[in-house]
């Protein structure tokens, strides 16, 4: 138990606060509605639904506020950065910004779901009241407006229509239809199988929340949910005259009662948020517009493209991320990748896999350009920070990578290479582990590199227990097997040519942390992943498992980076 | 977007837009509406395209992942053959299935919605692609080869026992560990 507050209180307590809120605007506005007395009369015209479709609209307001927060990606960072004076765990907590997003998001369907029910409800019954189906008071009720001088209640007028009829001839209605269908069309191409395929369906379709933005702004411009005015009720006392409808307009303690629509108040909510994420797209334009001259295209072996880029007054941190945008290929797609450069060289790199259309369409401009052409255009906005920045300050960071997955550990090692030749104070680290798993052979070349010259560097100054590596091939075969059998007592290993021999399978987490807990009894250790969700929750619940409570002794901090 | 499978996509917002009419159905039927009727059509239509709809078809590239539990009606689904097989077929039906939607204001979501799905179904079906149920892997037992199906019956060769055994009075030490063929 204890361990599962150290890693996961915040998070915890955010979604208590979130939910709290909620649930208190629900029942706040439920109330509003169901008890107010000026809505005495509207009550009788559509019963507990008035409360069921205006308390949903409240939540609705607060959580489309929330949702364009998380994703305005400059704002993030900039927060990120000046969270220096704060704990570790707070800036834990914006590594969860997308799947806050997402969980603001099925409120939002769910809210709505409710909010449409109750008003399909309310025109229904509006609908009957108007045309004299129910009690002389709705009726009444309903036929006020039909002459000079009088404020209706019902928003039908007309005496013969139908519901569906009303709904796309007024403002609330078209709004209404046409932005839960935007809602609709945004959520069926966002479930995670089409995400995880077909990006460009889910980016492209995503952007129609512009018209689901610009049609909740005006969604309540019709002020049809009505309400007595304050002077009405003052003249016209509700608890005599509700009995005497016919009676209204002809005795004094009954004059007509006189109705006014509320005003929208949603604009008030998401106003703010709106010109945040309007700001954010703009400086990702102004960011994409500056020059980026590209330095050299290297192409490694399993089709692994390496962009060397330079860009006027970009400055890097280990792990950072950056979105590319190739004009050429397509001209509104920006896709991520993390840098493969250390901060201390003068240019920055990326390293692309063939993966999707656009990745593949990247690969082959590059080819064609080597046979004597021009390189494509590239446009760079960021860098965007995520949890690797963190990496040097903790004393001990455990580093696991699985496959392409180990582009951010790159940029940290090369950075560590970069401090030990400058002999860097300010490296807090004094210890890393680093997990590489890959389950091809023929990916490992370019890394194997890296590390070849990490290890003659580390021996030269004598310093070879300061990274630890454990390289698991997850995809042998016997043929694999036999290789290294017979070639087991050599040196070097036989796959990549490095001393520290590759293992084969998968690593034994229980074992590893065991090992870690037992060599640094005192530290605090930093777990960074970079790799699939299953191992993400094995490694999450290992740090859990294997902290203690006791902030003096050894605890383990676990940082997923996701895209 | 050379690569994707708009059938994909059809199938998501088909299954969405099978529950979206049904709940309007349910609303319009429930509340007693004017036109109920078209409510309770609305119930069994829905019912209908959810059915349909919730067995995911085999993806040409890549991992297909099933929904829970859709095995079973996979197998229903399979049985219509190019009935359901055929994304042309489905268009149709899907936009045949959206009208009657489109009368009463519960159901006009679901119809709207079940009319978009049978345009991308259209799109999908002009691409050339088709429904194909992914049916369960069949686990092959991996099976020892020919020859080793009996444990052996003779001991391997050695020489006898008298040669193997070191005499004690050659040594040049007494080991403390007795040693044994299989020592190394």
């Amino acid at each position: 138990m204890g361990n599962w507050v150290v890693n996961h209180g915040l998070s915890a307590l955010i979604l208590v606060v979130w939910m709290g809120i909620n649930i208190f605007i629900f029942v706040y506005f439920y109330l509003f509605y169901d008890l107010g007395p000026q809505f005495f009369y509207t009550r009788h015209l559509l019963g507990p639904a008035l409360a069921w479709a205006r308390a949903p609209a409240a939540v609705l307001n607060f959580n489309c506020l929330l949702i364009l927060l998380p994703v305005c990606r400059n704002l993030l960072s900039f927060i990120r950065g000046s969270c220096a004076c704060f704990r570790r765990s707070m800036r834990k907590q914006l590594d969860k910004n997308l799947s806050f997003h997402k969980l603001v998001a099925y409120m939002i369907g769910l809210m709505t779901a409710v909010h449409t029910i109750a008003h399909l409800l309310n025109l229904e019954w509006l609908n009957n009241s108007r045309q004299g189906d129910y009690d002389t008071l709705s009726t009444e009720l309903s036929e006020i407006g039909d002459h000079s001088n009088e404020t209706f209640l019902n928003p039908i007028r007309s005496p013969s229509t139908t519901p569906s009829y009303v709904a796309f001839t007024t403002i609330a209605g078209i709004t209404g239809v046409i932005i839960t269908l935007s809602l609709i069309l945004i959520i069926t191409s966002s479930m995670e199988v089409i995400r995880r395929s077909y990006y460009e369906v889910f980016w492209y379709t995503h952007h129609l929340f512009i018209i689901f933005f610009a049609g909740l702004v005006f969604h309540g411009a019709g002020r049809i949910v009505r309400s007595q005015t304050k002077d009405s009720m003052y003249e016209h006392n509700v608890t005599y005259c509700k009995d005497r409808p016919l009676d209204w307009g002809k005795i004094p303690e009954c004059p007509m009662p006189q109705f006014a629509g509320g005003a929208p108040g949603t604009w008030m909510w998401v106003l703010g948020p709106m010109v945040l994420y309007v700001f954010e797209r703009i400086l990702r334009l102004y960011r994409s517009l500056q020059k980026v001259i590209l330095r050299k295209t290297v192409i490694h072996p399993s089709n692994v493209l390496e962009l060397q880029m330079q860009k006027k007054n970009f400055s890097m941190e280990v792990g950072q991320y950056v979105f590319l945008n190739c004009p050429s290929i397509s001209q509104l797609e920006w896709h991520p990748f993390t840098m493969t450069s250390a901060p201390e060289e003068d240019f920055f790199s990326v390293h692309i896999r063939s993966m999707g259309d656009w990745t593949r369409d990247l690969i082959s401009k590059v080819n064609e350009a080597e046979k004597g052409g021009f390189l494509p255009r590239i446009a760079v906005d960021g860098p965007f920070g995520t949890a690797s920045e963190d990496v040097f300050d903790y004393e001990v960071s455990m580093l696991v990578g699985c496959g392409i997955g180990v582009t951010p550990f790159a940029s940290i090692l090369k950075s560590i290479w970069y401090k030990f030749k400058e002999s860097n104070q300010k490296l807090r680290t004094k210890k890393i582990y680093f997990y590489w798993l890959c389950r091809e052979t023929h990916a490992f070349e370019w890394f194997a590199d890296l590390l070849h010259s990490l290890e003659g560097e580390m021996e030269e100054r004598g310093m070879l227990n300061f990274l630890s590596y454990k390289l698991f091939l997850t995809g042998w075969d016997h043929s694999h097997a036999a290789h290294v059998m017979v070639h087991f007592d050599k040196d070097t290993d036989v796959v990549t040519g490095l001393k520290q021999k590759t293992h084969y399978g998968r690593p034994n987490w229980e074992k590893e942390f065991e090992d870690i807990r037992n060599a640094h009894p005192m530290s605090t250790v930093g777990v960074f992943l970079c790799g699939p969700q299953a191992l993400g929750k094995t490694l999450e619940s290992c740090c859990a498992r294997y902290s203690d409570v006791d902030p003096r002794k050894a605890r383990f901090y676990f940082n997923k980076e996701n895209f | 977007m050379g690569q994707i499978e708009w059938a994909m996509w059809a199938n998501e917002q088909a299954l969405a837009a099978g529950l979206i009419l049904l709940t309007g159905g349910v609303v319009g039927v429930a509340g007693q509406f004017k036109d109920w009727q078209f409510a309770a059509y609305g119930v069994a239509a829905g019912v209908f395209i959810c059915l349909l709809e919730y067995p995911r078809g085999k993806r040409k590239k890549g991992t297909s992942i099933e929904r829970t539990g859709q095995r079973y009606l996979t197998v229903c689904v399979k049985a219509f053959g190019p009935l359901t097989r055929n994304y042309y077929v489905r268009a149709g039906l899907h936009a045949v299935l959206s009208v009657p939607g489109g009368f009463m204001l519960p159901t006009v979501l679901g119809c709207v919605c079940v009319a978009i799905a049978s345009l991308i179904y259209l799109l999908a079906a002009i691409r050339g692609e088709q429904w194909e149920p992914i049916m369960p892997r069949v686990e092959s037992k991996e099976r020892p080869g020919q020859s080793m199906k009996e444990p052996p019956t003779n001991p391997p060769p050695r020489p006898p026992a008298e040669l193997r055994r070191k005499r004690q009075e050659d040594a040049a030490y007494v080991n403390p560990i007795p040693i044994s063929v299989n020592s190394v």
